[in-house]
């Protein structure tokens, strides 16, 4: 299902306060009915605060807000029964099996057994756990662990799943299961909200996004536009010795649109890195290393905040 | 509480029964070993050296009603605390349960309604003991059920408010070490507080759990003289279970939905 014009999220001045620290200081966003709508940023950058007064589990400060066209302040539990939420660090009922884990949950829903049992094991076959099914939840992998809150996630058929960090702390073959089965989700015509450090992570999911800094956005668009805007279409990644780095002072000029220089290398913003890198052994500089990749969410970032992401 | 909150507030319960089903024989067993081995020790061996009455009855049947009501509590108590906590931060259920359509104030309701079960089965098992002592008296001693789930959920609605605002069990061993025990000693479950020097039992009459003794004992005997002023110990017992559930439900809302 393609995104379409309706919006499911609206937040306008959107303001999360604890005491005197300002969490969420005044966001503006739209997730619209069917996209995969991304919140980019550092820890502590206010994205779970963001996603928790979505999901109805923290008040708003100051603000508006309205989810699925209601409000979060007063339509609670109507909001709750209508979305699906996968937390940063896993909650299921360690005392209960795999499978009554997602029976439970959908009791909780008020979703008749018969029904419940039915959609379990549907969910079980979606993140391949059918066979688990019987199992106790601790000896999971992380993985498996995170499958399963995901297909606990969807046992009351929600119109909207949150998945705040995804994939944080799995290793990578589990990253690419749980994207796989983000991507088919998204294909059956759920919105998906997903907030992540990783820009590989936004960039595979995320039609849209917002790359969130010190409880502000700073930049909305689809990833393309955003590397688009923000960035050249290349990078030329090189690394030089502390001794060459201090006689580069205009050694580097004109090759590219802009340099970033990180303790560890130097990134030239170029439109082609090849070109740049024949450009800079004409000039005889001596490099430790040069790699050319194409850009990505996270020099959007490193151009709109100075930092790195994942530190 | 109305039918819209205990719908939700059932499934709270239901979660607990079903991890419940996993333990229940040794739970019932310990139901049963519990007053079986107080009475045998502390009624039948003790009790042999207590010649003369005390308050009227023999000693064992003094104790059997005292112990029900303590250990009631206790258990209310211990159900109210780490388990409670665990929900809270370490397992983070509550947090799981929250992003349902349930709400703070059905997680108190249904952890209330768990205790009340709990307590209802031990106090149930009890008076079957003390029947087999012949210290129960038919039928009043079935109202000792409902006053040991009072005294229950009043402790247990007072014990959740402060597991809310603990981070570590810590306070737990300290709750039990000097509020829980003494309690445990003092109210009444094994010795009548005439006993006590006379400015400390008025203390002592003023403890909730002395509240619960004297109701269960009152129905277990059919004595009305433990009975006393029995619309003050339901009272009082009912007032803490209203102040302990709001505060519960205030720091409980406060603790997961800040």
């Amino acid at each position: 299902m393609p995104p379409s014009d309706e919006v499911l999220v609206h937040a306008r001045a959107l303001t999360k306060r604890f005491g005197d620290f300002t969490a969420v200081d005044g966001v503006d966003f739209d997730v619209r009915t069917g996209e995969a709508f991304g919140f980019l940023g550092p820890n502590g950058a206010g994205k779970t605060s963001t996603m928790r007064m979505i999901a109805c589990s923290s008040p708003i400060t100051d603000g508006q807000l309205s989810v699925i066209g209601m409000d979060p302040r007063s339509q609670a539990a109507e909001i709750k029964s209508r979305l699906g939420v996968v937390p940063q660090i896993d909650n299921l009922d360690a005392e209960l099996t795999v499978r009554e884990n997602l029976l439970m949950y959908a009791r909780y829903f008020d979703i008749a057994s018969d029904v419940a049992g039915r959609r379990a094991d549907e969910l079980l076959e979606f993140v391949q756990l059918a066979e688990r099914a019987k199992d106790q939840v601790e000896p999971l992998s992380g993985g498996m662990k995170r499958r399963l809150t995901i297909a606990r996630s969807l046992i009351n058929e929600p119109e909207l799943v949150i998945l705040d960090e995804p994939t944080t702390g799995l290793d990578p073959q589990a990253r690419h299961l749980v994207w796989e089965r983000l991507y088919r989700l998204k294909q059956r015509g759920a919105t998906l909200i997903i907030t992540t450090h990783y820009m590989d992570e936004a960039e595979q999911l995320c039609d849209r996004l917002v790359v969130m800094d010190k409880a502000k956005i700073v930049a909305e668009g689809s990833p393309t536009s955003l590397i688009d805007q923000y960035s050249t279409r290349e990078v030329l990644e090189i690394r030089v010795t502390d001794a060459v780095r201090s006689t580069l002072d205009g050694r580097l000029d004109g090759i590219a649109d802009r340099i970033e220089e990180l303790p560890d290398r130097m990134l030239l913003y170029v439109a082609d890195g090849e070109s740049a890198l024949e450009a800079i052994h004409e000039r005889q500089v001596p490099l430790e290393s040069a790699l050319v990749r194409r850009a990505s969410l996270e020099d959007v970032f490193l151009r709109l905040t100075g930092r790195t992401l994942v530190e | 509480m109305t039918a819209s909150t205990l719908t939700p507030a059932a499934r709270v319960l239901q979660r607990n029964l079903w991890v419940y089903r996993r333990t229940w024989r040794g739970s019932i067993l310990g139901s049963f070993l519990t007053p079986l081995l107080y009475l045998t020790a502390m009624g039948v061996g003790l009790g042999a050296l207590i010649t003369r009455e005390v308050a009227g009855v023999d000693y064992v049947a003094f104790l059997g009603p005292g112990i029900l009501a303590a250990t009631c509590m206790q258990t209310a108590v211990f159900e109210s605390t780490f388990p409670v906590l665990g929900k809270i931060s370490w397992r983070r259920n509550y947090e799981a349960m929250l992003a349902t359509p349930l709400d703070v104030r059905h997680l108190v309701a249904g952890e209330l309604l768990w205790v009340g079960f709990r307590v209802l089965t031990m106090s149930s098992v009890f008076l079957v003991v003390l029947t087999g002592f012949s210290i129960a008296h038919w039928p009043s001693a079935i109202l000792a059920v409902p006053a040991a789930i009072l005294t229950g959920l009043a402790f247990s609605s007072v014990v959740m408010a402060f597991a809310a605002t603990q981070r570590t069990g810590e306070g737990f061993s300290w709750m039990f070490r000097f509020i829980i025990n003494p309690l445990f000693l003092f109210s009444g479950t094994f010795f009548p507080l005439t006993q006590l020097p006379e400015a400390v039992q008025w203390a002592a009459a003023l403890t909730p759990l002395y509240h619960g003794v004297s109701l269960v004992r009152g129905a277990v005997l059919a004595d009305a003289g433990f009975l006393g002023a029995w619309p003050l110990h339901i009272a009082y017992l009912a007032g803490m279970l209203t102040i302990g559930a709001w505060l519960a439900h205030r720091l409980l809302k406060r603790r997961l939905q800040g």
